[in-house]
């Protein structure tokens, strides 16, 4: 299973859990299961059927330019981040 | 005699390679060391007419009317715009490789409308026959305002009944939005472990509070443009800029055009250091193009890049920190208020990203505040908001190593991040180089040097930056001669176009002089995000690297083709193919390449690359000063920039980049600010007042590249551009300390703000 | 307003002749009616040295000189250094010690660098930074402009 952290600012959405175990293959496939469990989560999340554009997916640590359509291994970590390029 | 030679770097990438790690020289030098290289002011069309911009003299108004009949009637004049030219952006949003951002901050920040933020924000814009003639029209525009109140600070607008800039500007309350009408745009936590539980484990806490003023990237050349309307409706623009296909997309989102109507060619580039990502006068100067019939050319003054431009924050930071006896950090909490500048969108993320990156800590918190106030809107300098962060922090980390005894290099050393550390604001490090590069700090001879005499100390910090990947890509044919031509869309700020022609090489086992790089326009080639973010070196590195390995596949199939064997059993090595079936059939890439028109056609390979992988890079200085008791002067009498390169892919640019980062950093620290007056005008917008160092204010940067192979790339290269501005504000803190035992927490720490500290010290009153 | 002022002068080494109006500084001059865009403006004010060219012997902000006063005088820029396809001693080691990055500075300081050394064929480091003081660089921190202005050196008195 995965884990899924939760951003702090989403954690109203899961009653206050911080970290979730999830299944899925992909960054999509969670995001579907979290929602049933935790009503909001998707919306808060998604934007049709990409990540909002303010959002970046890190699995493992490495953020992900496949967004959604990231797979996630059996064990991986999930962190949702601020989609920032960032410097300059 | 001079020292060509180099210290040796520490250097953990075990390959060596051919051309990777040497120092060719750049392929656009001879143009540069002529005068024949294009930069944006550079370029000429026929027809050419020159752009002005007015600019406000208020840093907050009410635009009640503007009256541009007087300048239409002047006879040199050929066009005006306002703001009614634009259309509004409503709510629209682009995305500009940053993350989103609404289209009116950019939109309402290239020309003013209904409210002028800042002392010189753009109101209107005039073309005629020479720009003398414009200068003189723009005192023909007649433009009532109503002054408002400015606030000019973060504290100052974050009060309550602060005056607001924006009627529409509501707080993003920790992820959430709420109806609250505020200067803040929103307030954002991070947060790891328990704050709480860990300050009460802590046997030391320290805890203050730091200033750091308004700097700007002061990149030599000024912004300038050159644009065209066409009479097809085509609108082509060449400018001095770190982001063509930025600038394209901007510009075309502002102006309604679809981008295939839009065409970018970045000239050669003057400095960016992240000031020339944001649209400023490129929409503008279209603008002027359609309404003359002309191309219009805009070149900013000096005064107008300091008033008009994208300074770096100011800002108003808390930290508090706990250790234990041990030298075991437990807790770490932030405050960063950054001031955004007339619009929202503060580099106060990256700086949450970055402040406390360095350290393992089980505890933290870090509140942010993106702030808007009356002053130019913020654009990125350089690893944007962490050197205002560093300063803060390295100061308590100091402080605490002091306070319980203990080396400065062993206490960070001692908490040093690693791979597997998880930062707070939630993914885990991967290999990353914060101890190798203390070990490189504490093992140099700089570091146990003696330093003798009055007035004298020595500092040390460090810093940790993040890097970017984002989108690039890359085409290279063969020619017959068996050289290659690569073409990219990275502006070359420092010798990329080398550096990424290196890459290709090495792949191809080509001698560098045979790849003939170019930097290309918007339609030239697929979309390439901005020359920033220490992005390019790795990222348009990586596109050639696999256009490379394209042209290598291809060639080997054609090999194959040639010999009538198995394209599996043949390879290619150092340069050459060879048939490994049992036959002696060998050609050298030059050998193929003759015969590729006659045996199927030309080859070109490509890629398209949005790389994982990326390697962030922790930078360190050590540095000894000399403080005059009379003065206040700080002189620098010896400076070591240490720096994780991953792989240095050129280490004469690597280097570059770390002198070239260190000296911003200590005009940052010791002399650079935004005098601002009460109304809001900035009192030193000239590079006289503004002073940047000069050659007299700096001795040799000693250089030590470290290389902890990142393992996202093929050559291990991290990019180095940006964390070597963070440590020098903070370093050269901890040196005036140690010289003359005052605590400065403002920057910059200029002769008059080190003599009050020392008085104060002293008991000293007026 | 006044009409154009007829100057003659020797640029690079060639007589040229050009029209300008009294206002118009040498820069804009060499810029934008002889076409020498080599030198580059970077404040307008003589405050940054990119616009710096060698006037009748001495190293001047061509921003702060009006054109008019290039009358019978003796001037070279960026594109005078180079002995026709031959790089200066000076732009070679520039190249070799890699002392440009965005090389907006470059034109200027090559010509107070080469005025320097042909005038003291082995300046100390002091004497280079001091030199070089109103060429304000953004890019490379100074350090590898002086090594190479010091390589230049060492490579021109071997010539001799």
């Amino acid at each position: 299973m995965a884990t899924v952290f939760i951003p702090g600012s989403m954690r109203d959405l899961t009653g206050g859990q911080a970290e979730i175990e999830v299944h899925g293959s992909t960054v999509r496939d969670i995001v579907d299961e979290l929602d049933v469990a935790h009503p909001g989560v998707k919306d808060w999340l998604v934007d049709g059927n990409r990540l909002k554009p303010s959002l970046s997916v890190a699995v493992d640590g490495v953020v992900s330019p496949l967004g959604l359509l990231q797979d996630v291994e059996g064990d991986s970590e999930v962190h949702f981040v601020a989609a920032i390029a960032g410097g300059c | 005699m001079s020292d060509q030679s180099y210290e040796p770097s520490m250097v953990l990438a075990t390959k060596t390679f051919d051309v990777v790690g040497t120092r060719p020289v750049r392929h656009d030098g001879a143009d540069k060391v002529t005068g024949r290289a294009i930069y944006g002011a550079d370029v000429t069309l026929p027809g050419l007419i020159h752009g002005a911009v007015l600019r406000s003299p208020h840093a907050h108004a009410r635009i009640k009317s503007i009256d541009t009949s007087k300048a239409e009637a002047h006879p040199q004049v050929r066009a005006v715009v306002t703001s009614a030219d634009i259309a509004d952006a409503g709510d629209k949003t682009v995305d500009l490789g940053e993350g989103l951002t609404r289209l009116a901050f950019i939109r309402n920040n290239v020309l003013a409308r209904a409210k002028v933020l800042y002392r010189g924000h753009a109101v209107a814009a005039v073309a005629a026959a020479s720009v003398h003639d414009a200068l003189e029209a723009l005192n023909l525009i007649e433009v009532e305002y109503e002054p408002l109140p400015p606030v000019l600070t973060a504290p100052e607008a974050m009060k309550e009944g602060a005056s607001l800039l924006h009627d529409d500007l509501t707080t993003t309350e920790l992820g959430k939005p709420t109806d609250k009408l505020s200067n803040v745009a929103s307030h954002f936590r991070h947060e790891k472990g328990d704050i709480e539980k860990g300050f009460a484990d802590a046997d030391l806490i320290l805890e203050k509070e730091f200033d750091t003023s308004t700097v700007h990237q002061g990149y030599i050349e000024p912004h300038n443009t050159t644009a065209l309307w066409n009479n097809d409706g085509r609108i082509q623009i060449w400018t001095s800029t770190q982001g063509p296909f930025t600038i394209r997309d901007t510009t075309a989102a502002i102006l309604e055009k679809p981008v295939s109507q839009v065409r970018v060619t970045p000239t050669e580039i003057g400095g960016g250091f992240g000031g020339k990502i944001p649209v400023y006068i490129d929409p503008v100067a279209a603008l002027l193009s359609k309404k003359s019939g002309h191309p219009v050319k805009i070149v900013m003054s000096r005064a107008d890049v300091l008033e008009g431009t994208g300074p770096t924050p100011g800002s108003h930071i808390k930290v508090k920190m706990g250790v234990k006896n041990d030298g075991t950090m437990v807790a770490a909490q932030a405050s960063l208020a950054y001031e955004a500048g007339a619009f929202p969108g503060a580099m106060v993320i990256p700086a949450s990203m970055c402040v406390f990156a360095a350290y393992d800590i089980p505890n933290v918190m870090i509140d942010g505040y993106d702030v808007v106030v009356n002053k130019p809107s913020t654009a990125a300098y350089r690893a944007p908001g962490a050197t205002n962060a560093a300063f803060a922090t390295e100061n308590i980390v100091s402080a605490m190593a002091e306070k319980l005894g203990v080396d400065p290099l062993d206490l960070r050393l001692n908490n040093a991040s690693k791979k597997g550390t998880r930062r707070a604001d939630g993914p885990k490090f991967p290999r990353i180089g914060c101890v190798e590069v203390l070990e490189a700090m504490k093992s140099h001879p700089h570091y146990s040097a003696p330093l003798e005499g009055p007035n004298r100390g020595r500092g040390v910090a460090i810093g940790f930056w993040f890097n970017a990947g984002l989108p690039s890509a890359c085409n290279i044919a063969v020619n017959a001669d068996g050289s290659i031509t690569l073409v990219e869309g990275s502006p070359d700020i420092g010798g990329t176009r080398t550096s990424i022609a290196m890459q290709a090489a090495e792949v191809l086992g080509l001698p560098i002089e045979n790849v003939s790089p170019s930097v290309v326009d918007t339609d030239s080639v697929g979309y390439t995000a901005v020359t920033g973010g220490s992005r390019v070196t790795f990222a348009t590195g990586l596109a050639a690297i696999r256009a490379a390995r394209d042209v290598r596949d291809q060639m080997i199939k054609r090999a194959a083709r040639i010999w009538g064997v198995d394209a599996d059993t043949v390879e290619f090595e150092k340069g050459v193919f060879i048939s490994r079936n049992g036959t002696e059939n060998r050609m050298t890439f030059a050998e193929l390449a003759p015969q590729l028109a006659a045996t199927g056609g030309p080859i070109v390979g490509r890629a398209g690359v949005n790389p994982p992988g990326v390697g962030g890079s922790f930078a360190g200085n050590i540095v000894d000063v000399e403080i005059d008791p009379e003065t206040g002067k700080v002189t620098i009498l010896r400076f070591t920039a240490f720096q994780d390169a991953g792989k240095a892919i050129h280490p004469s640019y690597v280097e570059g980049q770390m002198q070239g980062g260190s000296a911003q950093g200590i005009g940052w620290a010791l002399n650079e600010e935004y005098f601002m007056n009460p109304d809001g005008k900035m009192m030193n917008s000239s590079l006289l007042d503004y002073r940047m160092p000069t050659s007299l204010d700096l001795p040799m940067i000693d250089t030590c590249i470290i290389e902890v192979a990142n393992p996202g790339h093929p050559f291990g290269a991290r990019g180095v551009g940006e964390a070597n501005i963070i440590p020098p504000p903070a370093a050269l803190a901890h040196a005036i300390h140690n010289a003359v035992d005052i605590d400065m927490r403002r920057l910059p720490m200029n002769p008059v703000a080190v003599m009050e500290a020392i008085w104060q010290k002293n008991g000293v009153t007026d | 307003m006044p009409r154009k002022v007829q100057v003659q002068t020797k640029l690079n080494g060639e007589q040229v002749e050009f029209l300008c109006e009294p206002r118009q500084s040498l820069l804009e001059v060499l810029r934008d009616e002889l076409g020498l865009t080599g030198t580059k403006e970077g404040c307008n004010d003589g405050n940054c040295g990119a616009c710096t060219v060698m006037f009748d012997g001495r190293i001047v902000t061509s921003c702060l000189v009006l054109a008019v006063e290039a009358e019978g005088k003796e001037i070279t820029t960026v594109e005078g250094i180079a002995a026709g396809n031959e790089l200066h001693p000076i732009q070679q080691c520039f190249l070799e010690g890699a002392a440009l990055q965005c090389g907006v500075c470059t034109p200027g300081i090559l010509v107070a660098a080469k005025a320097l050394l042909d005038q003291d064929s082995n300046p100390s480091e002091e004497k280079i930074r001091f030199w070089l003081a109103n060429n304000l660089c953004r890019c490379t921190g100074y350090d590898k402009i002086v090594r190479s202005v010091q390589a230049a050196a060492e490579k021109m008195q071997e010539a001799r």
